[in-house]
């Protein structure tokens, strides 16, 4: 026992004293580092100080032009111009006030200006050199660089700038540029492009800019340089050239693109016209427009609230996001259903009281014509539009079949057009209501009388006027879906070569020719005296297949007739318009919405044909004559008085 | 009520480290916004990997050093063979085998090492009741090498060298005898020319750069010249929070981990040095006090190891970024950016405060 103890102590002690020689190790090892300190911060201390404010080797990036975008003829919608900014560096400057109020007696700095520095001033480093004026001319830039030696920490720069000639036409297939924020850093991290933006202060924000910043944006060159205390280049020690961005063809005619916008007046609404055959995008209209070139040195608050509260909202893509009830243009497909299915094959026919029952049950589904269509067969109910004949084949069908078939037609389902967010996450899908869909939205049983308004394109049935242009496309085209796509082409800056982007065939429907000729002749002759949309097929010199829809805005209640008069103009109804020519061999399909345009065939129609007379004519339409007139009064409709026919679908 | 509660929480916390380690945490705070450009994000992610790393301490410090004991031996196997595991089936980043994929999330088992190995080593000498014999210095010195060779084969030289002194530091205070010490001192310098001898010109060239980065400013040597000029710029005051021009302007690479200490002391100045400096000493003194009064051969050995470990990190990186000492990859304990390093630290002041607070108990 005693011997243990004192074998212990004997132990403890030994371990204390080495402990006390790592002790005293420690201790003059740090001594060591003390030292090293003191003779690098004290001792040193001016030569380490000349070499941090002196000369430094510094990689100063090059930024790469970005590419290009041009319609189809060349015409250009994007480009670059060079545009001398002055830039203040707020860790370089004693008073950052003075500093700008003494700029200010020199070039023009305007509260606009101001506003814009506060904000990018809040969102960089002390360090990073921020914009007060953009855009300086060349007497404004001269004058302050023979003052520049009063104003240290102020440089006077050459950047490139972005603009859009052609202003609000086709912003929202464009899309626009802006400065890179905090989130676009997080993304570049993720997708490891950082490096490659070293330099760049924009990146594309919305539209063929976003989509295509990849190919646009190119390759950030590099350049080794010394550089003395006020951060100026003193001489070059290695280069690596910039690669500049893919300038970027579209299938789309600015012509064309003018034309469109200027038919829908003072309407808002959209228009998308497909080459069915290659999925090129001709035309894609969003009305209202903004001007993208407010985008690109950051908006200021004024301008942005007036879009952003717009009561027009033109800010939203309506092709791409806006959602629309597809009404009677609908029918087409739901026929097509229907044949495929082996129902309603001619010779079969109906006899239209003007109204449908479900079994048991007293509610009338109302045909829009009240008095009702009398005998009725396939081709015929399109022709004329009736709804009684789509309530009983959809209730027939079955919704799970009606929307399995027409999901082929890219209903409910996104396109992944090249637009906007490359991953399709500002794409809508639209809507293809089924059971499972409504127990899990609404935790509710699906009613056979939600079925037979589907069959006329109501309910929550929901397109996109994308989907619903690709659908006529897909139709035209004998059930060959091709994928749609804006860019045709992508030239490569560099060495000049283009190269074709190659059409992509998404899905095929597979059709009985029989029945897809059944649907045709009913489409053709809608635009025939007869049908609901005989005024657009006048005169035309050409064949053109349509179809009219509206959409119903607010729920009419049963029994409470629809009085157009008395209505709030953004409650009016929607119309719908689609159409494919020429009919035999068509090379361009279309969608137009015209949003409270009341009745397809005579306000979205009108714009389908003068976009179908241009393309396949070569025609400009008499309205721009008018235009000059100064007396378009916007509703294009009232001037002549469509038949009675015309009025519904 | 609420006192007492309190009392019973903190139980095994020693509040004289646990103040230092605070202060310490809330520098690396202050460093790391400027060191990142003020990025708030990344001080949101350290504050998280601070609360992870303190919520280690906490849980270990109340587990008592016996169990501690128990566990030594299991730890040191599973160690072994996770680092086993790397060599054959790890993932390869930058050019090394570090990592190893357990499905949900990646491990690093070298970093488990840090602690397992002087527990390991600990538990051995208080298992042979403390003889220094020869028989068990050659045993300890066979557990030391078969984790170290496997680190250093990964290759991660720097990590595989402080843990193999983190178990020399157990032999060391277990009493491994002074002219054994000098005779592997004197032929580790009698071997040098010869090994030199060996080495091709292009091995040769790289080991003079690690030791004189100015032979190579744009490659290998810019970091430790760019660090250099950080230090020597800030002067005796610094040159003050958010504004070392060599931090700010991206001349200093790997800022918020490895090198952060140059950020430091270009912002602080030789001031800052010291008071850095003062801090880490009263830590490790602290350390070596709980050593001393520990009650067991194991609660000492390891207190000591860990204490004199945290002392090495220190040293090898202020000394690298300061250029006194090759460039290996060591973070700056308690200050660099990261969450790993962050928690086998706080993992090993968790056992001196178990060490320190469960002593009573052993005695009665």
């Amino acid at each position: 026992m005693g011997a243990e103890l004192k074998n212990y102590l004997h132990e403890q002690h030994y371990f204390r004293f080495r402990l006390g020689v790592a002790a005293l190790v420690v201790f003059c090892l740090f001594a060591l580092l003390a030292f090293r300190f003191s003779y690098l911060q004290i001792k040193q201390y001016n030569h380490y100080q000349t070499l941090a404010e002196n000369n430094r080797i510094s990689l100063v990036p090059i930024i790469p032009n970005r590419g290009l975008i041009l319609d189809k003829n060349g015409v250009i919608l994007a480009h670059n111009f060079f545009a001398y900014t002055l830039e203040i560096t707020p860790a370089k400057v004693k008073n950052l006030e003075e500093t700008i109020a003494e700029i200010s007696s020199l070039v023009e700095v305007s509260s606009l200006d101001r506003k814009r520095f506060k904000k990018f001033r809040e969102q960089s480093h002390n360090f990073e050199s921020i914009p007060i004026r953009t855009h300086l001319n060349e007497i404004e830039a001269a004058k302050f660089a023979v003052n520049h030696y009063r104003f240290p920490g102020v440089e006077i720069k050459s950047r490139l700038f972005r603009h859009y000639p052609l202003g609000k036409l086709g912003s929202h297939m464009i899309g626009y540029i802006g400065r890179i924020n905090d989130r676009d850093l997080k993304n570049l991290e993720e997708s490891g492009d950082l490096s490659n933006y070293k330099g760049s202060d924009h990146i594309g924000k919305s539209g063929l800019e976003q989509y295509y910043e990849k190919q646009l944006h190119g390759t950030t060159g590099f350049q080794q340089v010394e550089i003395d205390a006020d951060g100026h280049a003193v001489r070059v020690l290695s280069s690596t050239p910039p690669i500049p961005g893919d300038n970027i063809i579209l299938a789309a005619d600015s012509k064309l693109q003018e034309i469109a916008e200027t038919a829908f007046g003072n309407h808002r609404g959209a228009l998308v016209a497909i080459n069915p055959k290659t999925g090129e995008v001709l035309s894609y209209v969003s009305q209202p427009t903004f001007d993208p070139n407010l985008f690109v040195d950051g908006i200021d608050s004024e301008s942005w609230k007036a879009l952003n509260e717009s009561l027009d909202k033109p800010l939203i893509n309506r092709p791409l996001r806006g959602v629309y009830p597809p009404g009677s243009t609908f029918k087409p497909f739901v026929a097509l259903a229907g044949l495929e299915a082996g129902k309603r094959a001619p010779p079969y026919s109906i006899h239209d009281p003007g109204f449908f029952t479900l079994p048991g049950k007293s509610h009338r589904y109302r045909d829009w014509k009240p008095s009702g269509h009398g005998t009725v067969d396939i081709q015929k109910a399109i022709t004329i539009s009736c709804d009684t004949f789509f309530y009983g084949l959809a209730m027939e069908m079955g919704i799970e079949s009606l929307t399995s078939f027409v999901r082929h037609f890219g209903f409910g389902r996104k396109s992944g057009i090249d637009i906007d967010n490359v991953s399709g996450k500002s794409e809508n899908g639209g809507l293809l209501p089924t059971p499972e869909w409504k127990q899990r939205r609404f935790k509710q049983p699906w009613f056979p009388g939600e079925t037979v308004i589907v069959g006329i394109g109501q309910g929550y049935t929901l397109v996109t006027p994308l989907q619903l242009a690709q659908a006529t496309a897909i139709l035209a085209n004998n059930g060959v879906a091709m994928k749609p796509r804006m860019v045709s082409q992508i030239e490569s800056a560099q060495s000049g070569k283009k190269q074709m982007t190659p059409p992509v065939v998404q899905d095929r429907v597979v059709l009985h020719p029989d029945n897809v000729e059944i649907v045709k002749r009913g489409m053709i002759d809608v635009t025939l005296p007869g049908g609901t949309a005989a005024s657009v097929g006048a005169n035309a010199g050409y064949s053109i297949a349509a179809k009219t829809g509206t959409a119903q805005v607010i729920g009419i209640k049963q029994n409470e007739k629809y009085n157009e008069s008395g209505m709030n103009e953004r409650h009016l109804d929607h119309a719908l318009f689609i159409a494919y020519a020429p009919a035999e061999d068509p090379t361009i399909a279309l969608a137009v919405i015209v949003e409270n345009g009341r009745h397809g065939g005579s306000t979205a129609g009108p714009i389908a044909r003068k976009v179908m007379d241009y393309y396949l004519l070569g025609k400009v339409p008499a309205v721009e004559a008018a235009k000059d007139n100064k007396q378009l009064t916007g509703n294009t409709a009232a001037t002549t008085a469509p038949p009675e026919e015309e009025l519904h679908d | 009520m609420i006192s007492k509660l309190f009392q019973h929480l903190f139980k095994h916390i020693d509040a004289f480290l646990m103040t230092c380690l605070f202060f310490a945490l809330l520098t690396s705070l202050f460093v790391l916004y400027s060191a990142s450009g003020q990025s708030l994000d990344r001080i949101y992610a350290q504050a998280v990997n601070m609360g992870v790393a303190l919520s280690v301490l906490w849980v270990v410090a109340n587990i008592s050093p016996q169990k501690l004991e128990r566990v030594a031996l299991i730890l040191y196997v599973l160690g072994v063979l996770l680092l086993i595991a790397v060599a054959l089936f790890g993932s390869i980043s930058h050019g090394a085998r570090r990592w190893l994929n357990i499905g949900f999330t990646q491990i690093q088992p070298s970093e488990l090492m840090r602690i397992a190995m002087p527990m390991m080593l600990a538990w051995f000498f208080a298992s042979r009741e403390g003889k220094p014999s020869a028989t068990n210095f050659i045993v300890a010195g066979l557990l030391l090498a078969i984790p170290v060779a496997l680190i250093m084969k990964q290759p991660d030289l720097g990590t595989s060298l402080l843990i193999a002194s983190s178990g020399f530091y157990v032999l060391f205070l277990a009493g491994l005898s002074w002219k054994f010490l000098a005779g592997a001192m004197v032929s580790l310098l009698g071997f040098m020319p010869i090994f030199w001898s060996m080495l091709h010109d292009y091995q040769r060239k790289r080991i003079e750069i690690l030791f004189d980065p100015t032979q190579d400013p744009l490659g290998a040597g810019y970091h430790t010249i760019q660090a250099i000029i950080a230090i020597g710029s800030g002067g005796a005051t610094g040159k003050g929070w958010l504004n070392g021009t060599q931090t700010q302007l991206d001349f200093l690479p790997e800022r918020t981990t490895d090198f952060i200490f140059a950020v430091f002391s270009e912002e602080f100045g030789f001031l800052g040095n010291m008071l850095l400096l003062t801090l880490f000493s009263i830590i490790i003194m602290r350390g070596l006090m709980i050593a001393s009064q520990a009650q067991s051969t194991f609660s000492r050995l390891l207190a000591g190891s860990i204490t004199l470990n945290f002392f090495s990190y220190a040293f090898v990186n202020m000394g690298m970024v300061s250029g006194i000492l090759p460039v290996v990859g060591v973070p700056l304990p308690l200050i660099s950016y990261g969450g790993t390093s962050l928690v086998t630290l706080c993992l090993g002041f968790g056992i001196l405060m178990s060490i320190h607070t469960h002593k009573n108990l052993v005695a009665n």
